[in-house]
């Protein structure tokens, strides 16, 4: 955890209070750091009494709990049924190849990570891909490339 | 204020609106998809601009996801009319020409919005109308999902404001008598349910509402709540009331937030008004809900894992008997329904229980709500009456396959259903025949599929969705899904041998057999039906390690036609993301098979003039210079 991290979690865990309702508490430190680091889980732990292993037991049971931290762009592809049929599996490896890492993996130096859902709910736009909070629809291998360039310069921008 | 009143207010205040220009946007999570909410801000834009007074209202989906962004103009004493797949550039043309002037852009309509003697709106040139029967559906995209007052004003609460008046069994057995069953996939009696719960010892008692809509392929559950909040939310309150529980929750999935959005404006406002809270109206009955939320699980969904979750423990299912309704959230006694099943007990406890059971079939009463996906030309969502055949909801509603393809098959229910091929297209839609076909209503999502989509692949597909998603607490389904899934893997890659069918048939009643709960029991399903629908596509992969659709990838290999290659263009070459078509300008091209990634650009961008990329299956069947990594190339 960096020191921002760490008083963005104490920050939070303050508001929170000792109440014991874990799964929204764990949503909530998601929602602020990006994802669950582990350092922080034990201090939940300790906050509402628990032991370690069940917070943990928790936090790896759930597919929207993340234990890495994201990259500045977080590129979902949806692998729903419709997306299925569609060729989404094509574009998730299309995105594989441009971006250079596997899917769940954030890149180095922090500007993509690349994730599968399972469904965001646009079956008629199928096969989907959402980067950042934008979704692209009917997407192909093809069009890959071209979806990305406005988040390559973004990143290049900010560094 | 008492319930006159408010009901008085708000209807004064649709009639304001309706004497006023205003303009529907469907924004739920589908229309914003397509580009909804640039459409909004074209609009204001404009309107500010010019100073016309109208306004917009966000409101949900009407189902007709293939024609997003929609909008519907009305104009008073004018035509409301729906215009369909609207872009900001659009909008100015549609302010000038049907807010400000007269002509109302019917080069850009999908028809006229009109609303029939139950006030439920229709487009009288769609024939789909004509077909469906909307009950949940009636209020979505027509109503502003925020504003209390619209459900008001179409009858909301009035049944609750009705049943306050009556003793709880009274509504327990009219909702026995309509022959409501929960909408949730079991299709358990929901009258039996709620009076098992009311019957059970204990207090207090709980009410939940199961929004878990796991289904890849199903967002009905989604669509009404981002639609029509208060309808569930009234049917959820009456429930407490029959079942005198005044604690109740709302469990939806964090996938929704725009739905967790909706909910928690809309129970803030029936709070408002009192239908929430401590005495409503006036009548000495107290209830509260809380939302919850679910962190990604499809497990979640099933309903002890449900209430394990909302105490905050993994989802894992647990035994039954005891059931819910006697031993539940925080062990009292609960009961939970689907959205859909909230929904019906505002209209049956108005309308009465014999109209309900008038429509449908034999044992399935009322209607069904299904979302269409996948090869059908217009995707959405639609609500017809039980029994309705598979047929028409294929043709008549969904359009039929696009670009001509032949209907193949249709996965009803998601990952726990089946699929029903074209044989048994004239299958009434109901809870009964479904199961005789080894299908289920389940979630109600339905994927079409046509000649171009495997079966094989759709079961391998299936499972590979359960092996994620299983809790692991059973053995069966933890370790005998991933067995299946490696046979289906086998298969789809033409390594299998022909015992393994019979294999496999084996292991997937084991896992049917061997499992605690629903997901388990139903996991193997879309490997049964396919298997006994389509034993043929099996035996052609194991056999032949030929994918005839075309579609798996280690069975299939694209090759250029070297007759229909036009040589000077090479729109493959520079597409091919592994630089795998070689051939310089002039030259016929030629696909390196071992550099291959099959993504298949070269065959989406071969100009449709040539048509020179084709797929083979079997990858045998491939032109004897084009198998291995050394390609020839054929001069000019």
């Amino acid at each position: 955890m960096t020191r921002k991290e760490e008083e963005q979690l104490s920050a939070i865990l303050e508001k929170h209070g000792r109440e014991n309702n874990l799964i929204p508490l764990l949503l909530e430190i998601q929602k602020g750091l990006g994802y669950l680091p582990k350092e922080g889980l034990r201090k939940v732990a300790d906050l509402l009494g628990m032991r370690a292993m069940d917070v943990w037991g928790v936090a790896t049971f759930f597919n929207q709990f993340r234990h890495t931290p994201l990259g500045k762009n977080h590129v979902k592809v949806c692998m729903g049924t419709a997306c299925h049929l569609a060729g989404g599996q094509v574009v998730l490896e299309a995105f594989e190849r441009e971006l250079d890492i596997k899917v769940g993996e954030t890149k180095e130096d922090g500007s993509f990570s690349l994730e599968r859902v399972a469904c965001i709910g646009c079956c008629m736009l199928a096969p989907v891909v959402m980067i950042k909070d934008r979704i692209f629809s009917r997407m192909s291998s093809l069009k890959t490339e071209e979806s990305l360039i406005p988040y390559r310069g973004e990143a290049k921008e900010e560094d | 204020m008492n319930f006159q009143e408010i009901k008085k207010r708000a209807q004064s205040e649709w009639e304001a609106l309706e004497g006023k220009i205003h303009i529907r946007v469907g924004a739920a999570t589908c229309g914003r998809a397509a580009g909804a909410l640039d459409v909004i801000e074209a609009f204001e834009k404009k309107l500010s601009r010019d100073g016309i007074d109208a306004r917009i209202i966000h409101v949900g989906c009407m189902g007709l996801c293939y024609a997003e962004p929609l909008v519907v103009i009305s104009k008073p004493g004018s035509f409301h009319v729906v215009y369909h797949h609207i872009t900001p550039e659009l909008v100015p043309r549609l302010v000038d020409g049907y807010i400000i002037g007269d002509d109302p852009c019917l080069e850009l309509a999908l028809g006229l919005l009109e609303i029939d003697e139950r006030s439920t709106p229709y487009i009288p040139e769609l024939s789909r109308f004509e077909h469906e029967l909307r009950f949940i559906l009636r209020h979505c995209g027509y109503i502003d999902p925020g504003d209390i007052n619209h459900y008001i004003a179409h009858g909301g609460y009035s049944a609750l404001e009705k049943v306050l008046q009556m003793p709880p069994e009274k509504i327990i057995e009219e909702i026995k008598k309509s022959g409501l069953r929960g909408r949730g996939g079991a299709g358990f009696p929901a009258g039996r349910k709620w009076e098992l719960c009311s019957n059970a010892k204990g207090t207090p008692k709980y009410v939940v509402c199961n929004a878990d809509e796991g289904d890849p392929g199903a967002f009905m559950d989604r669509v009404i709540l981002e639609s029509n909040p208060q309808g569930v939310i009234e049917g959820m309150i009456i429930a407490g009331y029959a079942v005198r529980a005044e604690k109740g929750y709302m469990y939806v999935r964090a996938e929704y937030p725009l739905a967790i959005e909706r909910v928690r404006v809309a129970l803030r406002q029936a709070e408002e008004s009192r239908f929430l809270g401590d005495n409503i109206l006036g009548r000495g009955f107290n209830f509260h809900i809380d939302i919850e939320q679910g962190a990604g699980a499809f497990i979640s969904g099933e309903a002890t894992a449900l209430v394990a979750t909302i105490e905050g423990k993994r989802s894992e299912p647990r035994l039954r008997p005891p059931r819910l309704t006697e031993v539940g959230l925080w062990g009292k006694p609960t009961l939970m329904n689907n959205v859909k099943t909230f929904c019906y007990v505002p209209m049956i406890m108005n309308r009465g229980p014999e109209w309900f059971a008038s429509i449908g079939t034999g044992r399935s009463k009322g209607t069904a709500v299904f979302t269409l996906a996948g090869k059908v030309q217009f995707p959405g969502m639609t609500e017809v009456p039980m029994g309705t055949t598979l047929r028409r909801i294929v043709y008549d509603i969904a359009g039929g396959m696009r670009n001509g393809k032949r209907f193949k098959a249709v996965q009803i229910g998601g990952p726990s259903g089946g699929c029903i091929p074209e044989s048994l297209i004239d299958i009434p839609i109901d809870f009964d025949s479904l199961r005789k076909a080894g299908s289920m209503i389940g979630s109600g999502g339905m994927i079409f599929m046509d000649e171009d989509d495997c079966a094989v692949d759709t079961a391998r597909f299936f499972l590979d969705f359960i092996t994620k998603e299983s809790c692991g607490k059973c053995t069966m389904c933890r370790l005998g899904t991933v067995q299946l899934l490696s046979l289906l893997e086998d298969i789809t890659a033409g390594k299998a041998s022909i015992e393994d069918l019979q294999l496999m048939e084996t292991l997937a009643q084991d896992v049917k057999e061997g499992s605690l709960c629903g997901l388990g029991h139903s996991a193997p399903n879309p490997i049964l039906t396919t298997l006994r629908y389509f034993g043929e596509e099996y035996r052609a992969h194991i056999i032949e390690k030929r994918c005839p659709a075309l579609v798996c990838k280690d069975l299939i290999a694209y090759y250029i036609l070297p007759d229909k290659c036009e040589r000077s263009c090479e729109h493959c070459v520079l597409t091919c993301p592994t630089e795998a078509v070689k051939g310089g300008k002039g030259e016929v091209k030629v696909i390196n098979q071992e550099k291959c990634a099959k993504c298949g650009t070269c065959l989406e961008v071969c100009p449709p003039e040539y048509r020179a990329v084709i797929k083979i299956s079997p990858v045998s069947k491939l032109p004897s210079d084009h198998q291995g990594g050394e390609v020839f190339i054929k001069e000019g």
